[in-house]
C-alpha cells in the first residue's frame, strides 16, 4: 500500500501547480494549478508552504488581480477549467495583477452581460421579443428598448429577423435581456439588421481575434471591396458587400483566416487584390 | 502488496508486437485527432483510435436547452448516449453510458451552467477490445474541445490478467475473452485518483492493487498524449 501512496505522490509532483507568468500564450489545460506572481515570491515555484493567496491585495501595491473567462478560484487555488492559451493584461496604473483568462476555441456561447450579439428573432410574444442568440435559452428583447420606440410607435420587427444588440441582464440563473440601445438612448448601431447580406458561423476564438484593436485581418479585407461586416461575440459574422460573389468571397476569407498563419493570409490577400 | 515494476511486455498492445503506448495507441489516437471535420454542426468530433483500431467518435453538445422534465435547477444536466456500430443500443450500452456519464459528473463543472444540458454522444466505430476506456478517451477529448469547464482530465484504462496472472493493458477482444478478469478505471489527471471502476471476472486483493497501479503509470502516457494533442491543436494561430 505505502508504495501505491509513492506512485500517487510521484505523479503530483509531475505537474505541480506553474507560475502563472512563465506560462503565458501557452496551452494550459483543465486541473492545472496557477501561481500568481505574488504567491511566486512567498513560496518559490517548488515551495509547498500552505500560504493563503491574497488575491485582493488591497493594503499592498501589487494590483487585483481578476479570473477571466476559463479559471476559477478554489480556496487560495487558481485553477483552470478550460484548455486554450493563458492570456494576461496588466492593469492600466500598478504593476502587478491584472486579468488572467483561458483564450480557448469554442463555439458554444455563453451570454455575458455587455456583449454585443447578432440574434434572430424566434417569436412575437405581446411586449417582449424572443432572441436567438446561441446560447442555452432564447434571450428576451422588449419592444421599447429600440431607438425612438414608444408604447405607440412600435419598431418593425419581424419574425426571423437579424438583430444586433447587447446583453443587460446575463447571468447563469436568469433569463438574458437584451436591448438595442445604449445608456443614453441612442441606437449606435445596434437594431435591425438589414435585408440583404449574409449571416454566418465562426468560433468564438476568431471573433475575438477580429475584434482585437491591432488585427490585420479586417484591414486587409477593408481594402479588397467596399463592405458592412457587424460581429457579434456569439460567434456570429453578418457581411454585406456590393455583389453576392463578394459577399461570398469576403465571408469564405473570413471563416478560412482561423487556421491560417500570417504569412500564409499576406499570401492569399496579395492573390486577391490582384485578381 | 505492489510489485515494483510490471513485466517488460505488459504493454504489449496487438498489432504493436512489444510495443509501447507512445508507439500504439497514441499516435494513432492523435493521428485522427489531428483532422477533426471543422464545419460540423457537432461541436467537436474527435474519433480516437487505440491499439488494434478500436476507434470512437465522440460530440459534446452542450451548454444548450434543455427539457423541462430533465431540468436541474442548480447544476447542468449531463447526458451520454453511446451508439453501437450496428443495431439499437441495448443494456450493455446503458450501463457502460451510465459508467461513462458519473465519470464525466465528476469533474465537469455543472454547477457553472445551471438548467442546461450537456449532451456527448459517442458512436462506435469499431471495437477491438477496450472499448469502454476508449470511450472515456474520447468523451474526455471531446469535453475539452467544447469548452466545458472541468476540474481535471481524466482518461480510461482497460486492464486484463490473463489465468498465469500477467497483466495485460489495453487488451484486444482476443486477450479480453481469454482473461481471468478484466478491469477498466477512469482516472483523473489531477491527483491520479481513482474516478470510477468496473470489473468483470475473479482477481485478488493484491491483483486488484497491481492493476490499479499499471493503470496509474499508463495514465501518465494518456494524458501526455492530451497535452501534446491540444498544444498542436492550439499551435496554429
Amino acid at each position: 500500500m505505502a508504495e501505491a501512496v509513492g506512485v500517487a505522490a510521484e505523479s503530483l509532483a509531475g505537474d505541480r501547480a506553474r507560475a502563472a507568468r512563465t506560462v503565458l500564450d501557452q496551452v494550459v489545460l483543465p486541473g492545472e494549478e496557477l501561481l500568481l506572481p505574488e504567491q511566486e515570491d512567498a513560496e518559490g515555484p517548488g515551495g509547498a508552504g500552505e500560504r493563503p493567496l491574497r488575491l485582493n491585495a488591497g493594503t499592498r501595491s501589487r494590483g487585483r488581480v481578476v479570473c477571466g473567462p476559463g479559471l476559477r478560484r478554489c480556496g487560495d487555488r487558481l485553477l483552470v477549467t478550460k484548455c486554450g492559451r493563458l492570456r494576461h493584461k496588466e492593469p492600466g496604473g500598478s504593476s502587478g495583477g491584472g486579468v488572467y483568462w483561458v483564450d480557448s476555441q469554442q463555439k458554444r456561447y455563453v451570454p455575458v452581460k455587455g456583449d454585443h450579439v447578432i440574434g434572430i428573432v424566434t417569436a412575437k410574444s405581446g411586449d417582449i421579443f424572443k432572441v436567438d442568440v446561441g446560447g442555452s435559452e432564447p434571450a428576451s428583447l422588449s419592444y421599447l428598448a429600440f431607438e425612438g420606440a414608444t408604447k405607440r410607435n412600435r419598431p418593425n420587427v419581424q419574425v426571423g429577423d437579424l438583430i444586433y444588440g447587447q446583453f443587460v441582464v446575463a447571468n447563469k440563473d436568469m433569463e438574458p435581456e437584451m436591448v438595442c440601445i445604449d445608456s443614453c438612448g441612442r441606437a449606435s448601431g445596434m437594431g435591425v439588421i438589414g435585408q440583404d447580406g449574409l449571416l454566418f458561423k465562426v468560433t468564438l476564438g476568431l471573433i475575438r481575434k477580429l475584434l482585437a484593436p491591432d488585427c490585420e485581418i479586417l484591414q486587409e479585407v477593408g481594402k479588397l471591396y467596399p463592405l458592412e461586416i457587424v460581429f457579434g461575440m456569439n460567434g456570429r459574422i453578418w457581411v454585406k458587400a456590393k455583389t453576392i460573389q463578394q459577399t461570398l468571397i469576403l465571408a469564405n476569407i473570413l471563416e478560412a483566416c482561423e487556421h491560417m498563419t500570417a504569412d500564409q493570409r499576406k499570401q492569399i490577400f496579395s492573390r486577391l487584390a490582384e485578381s | 502488496m505492489l510489485r515494483e515494476a510490471p513485466p517488460a511486455n505488459w504493454w504489449a498492445g496487438p498489432g504493436v508486437p512489444g510495443g509501447s503506448l507512445a508507439a500504439g495507441s497514441v499516435p494513432a489516437l492523435f493521428r485522427v485527432l489531428h483532422c477533426p471535420p471543422p464545419k460540423q454542426e457537432v461541436r467537436e468530433a474527435s474519433p480516437t483510435v487505440s491499439p488494434g483500431d478500436t476507434s470512437v467518435l465522440a460530440g459534446v453538445y452542450g451548454p444548450a436547452e434543455v427539457k423541462v422534465s430533465k431540468e436541474i435547477f442548480n447544476k447542468a444536466t449531463l447526458e451520454v448516449i453511446l451508439r453501437p456500430k450496428i443495431g439499437l443500443p441495448g443494456v450493455a450500452e446503458k450501463s457502460r453510458e451510465r459508467l461513462i456519464r458519473n465519470t464525466c459528473e465528476a469533474v465537469v463543472l455543472g454547477t457553472l451552467h445551471p438548467r442546461t444540458s450537456i449532451t456527448v454522444v459517442l458512436q462506435v466505430i469499431s471495437d477491438a477490445g477496450s472499448l469502454l476506456a476508449c470511450c472515456l478517451n474520447a468523451a474526455c477529448m471531446a469535453l475539452v474541445d467544447a469548452g466545458v469547464p472541468m476540474r481535471a482530465l481524466f482518461c480510461g484504462v482497460t486492464c486484463a490478467l490473463n489465468s498465469d496472472g500477467t497483466l495485460v493493458l489495453d487488451p484486444t477482444a482476443k486477450q479480453e475473452k481469454e482473461a481471468r478478469a478484466v478491469l477498466t478505471f477512469a482516472l483523473d489527471s489531477v491527483e491520479r485518483k481513482l474516478l470510477m471502476s468496473t470489473t468483470k471476472g475473479l482477481y485478488s486483493d493484491a491483483e486488484l492493487q497491481q492493476c490499479l497501479a499499471a493503470a496509474q503509470a499508463a495514465s501518465q502516457h494518456i494524458f501526455r498524449f492530451y497535452r501534446e494533442s491540444l498544444q498542436r491543436r492550439y499551435s496554429k494561430s
